[in-house]
């Protein structure tokens, strides 16, 4: 009897993987000349994990840590910027290029076009503040509160660091409580105590 | 519920596609028109209703765009909704699998349709009607028919 299961696996062929993976390029490549490649993907090693890294047209989207589930975040990806996501590491290379010299102390500043979509209102102003503590130190929760144009919303701040979709770009990790300790990390405090201390060493 | 990401769909659907197209159109286009099915697809795709099921979505739009093909090298009017025959080309190595991609090729239009849709993409043979424009009954018996083709070319050793 044969069964639909049981025809395709006469079918399979181990030279199917490699014709697939070649067909995906190929689709990467014709989606992004047809402006069709809204989200394009890739992951990346770095010492404090693998992280994923996404951009849009307009620039990188969103970087997320293991912690926050890869699946999880491309699949909100999916739902609140487009569904027309690939995996297209090229369109990533940049961003992935300017993480490994940061890793590697050749970088104390990024350069990337960003797209800030997914922080809005009082979050997407405290982002836009977070870039002005300089690299190797650290500012307040509450003086980046009073910068970001309302003193009392310590706690506001913390939220905004916490859901920042840009995380080691946008330097949430350089944001402490005000009596030295750490606070809290979208990476995890490992994360963010070996982000300090990177930039702490020359 | 949302649509899955457009990586996620070629994840899990991109192996059927390819079988699809290598039995509606033969080996030889399979990946050309894998390609055009993937590229519609995407066009398409933030408008697909998100409880839709993608897989019987693709096959149809695969379908349409074997057929597009199809006419175009036969560069004769084929009616719509009918799979003209299609030439086995060349010699292909001799595997079994290559030796049943092209018995599954040579197969009368329907039985081919059938056989694709059914065996390698499971869909329904309500929707497998739809595509071939036929009954149920006559789908099913096509696909019937076509697996006992299989069967007869590739001898009784065959392992269908």
């Amino acid at each position: 009897m044969t069964t639909p299961e049981s025809f395709r696996h006469v079918l399979a062929s181990p030279g199917d993987v490699e014709t697939l993976s070649h067909l995906h390029a190929r689709l990467v490549e014709q989606a992004a000349a047809h402006g069709l490649l809204d989200v394009a993907y890739r992951t990346l090693d770095t010492p404090v994990g693998v992280l994923l890294l996404a951009a849009t047209p307009t620039g990188l989207v969103r970087v997320a840590y293991p912690g926050e589930g890869h699946d999880h975040v491309l699949a909100q990806l999916a739902e609140r910027v487009s569904p027309r996501l690939l995996h297209a590491p090229a369109r990533l290379d940049p961003a992935a290029h300017q993480l490994d010299e940061y890793f590697s102390h050749h970088r104390h500043r990024f350069d990337l076009a960003l797209d800030l979509r997914l922080a809005r209102g009082f979050r997407r102003s405290v982002l836009d503040h977070l870039p002005e503590i300089a690299y190797g130190t650290t500012a307040s929760y509450a003086t980046i509160a009073a910068a970001a144009g309302n003193p009392k919303a310590v706690r506001a701040v913390g939220s905004a660091c916490a859901t920042n979709p840009l995380p080691v770009i946008v330097p949430c990790h350089r944001v402490v409580r005000s009596d030295g300790t750490l606070g809290g990390y979208v990476g995890g405090l490992d994360a963010k105590r070996a982000l300090l201390r990177l930039e702490a060493t020359p | 519920m949302s649509l899955p990401s457009f990586e996620q769909v070629v994840a899990d659907h991109g192996l059927v596609v390819l079988r699809v197209c290598r039995a509606v159109v033969g080996p030889s286009d399979a990946e050309d028109a894998w390609s055009e099915t993937f590229l519609a697809a995407l066009v398409a795709y933030p408008g697909l209703r998100a409880d839709s099921n993608i897989r019987g979505w693709l096959v149809t739009i695969a379908h349409r765009k074997a057929i597009d093909r199809l006419r175009a090298n036969h560069r004769a009017p084929v009616p719509l909704a009918v799979l003209p025959e299609i030439a086995v080309l060349g010699v292909e190595p001799p595997d079994p699998q290559a030796e049943l991609w092209q018995a599954i090729a040579a197969l009368p239009p329907k039985q081919r349709g059938a056989v694709a849709y059914h065996y390698l993409a499971d869909l329904p043979y309500a929707q497998i009607a739809e595509l071939l424009d036929t009954s149920e009954a006559a789908a099913r018996r096509s696909a019937a028919d076509g697996i006992a083709k299989l069967r007869t070319v590739l001898g009784p050793e065959a392992t269908l």
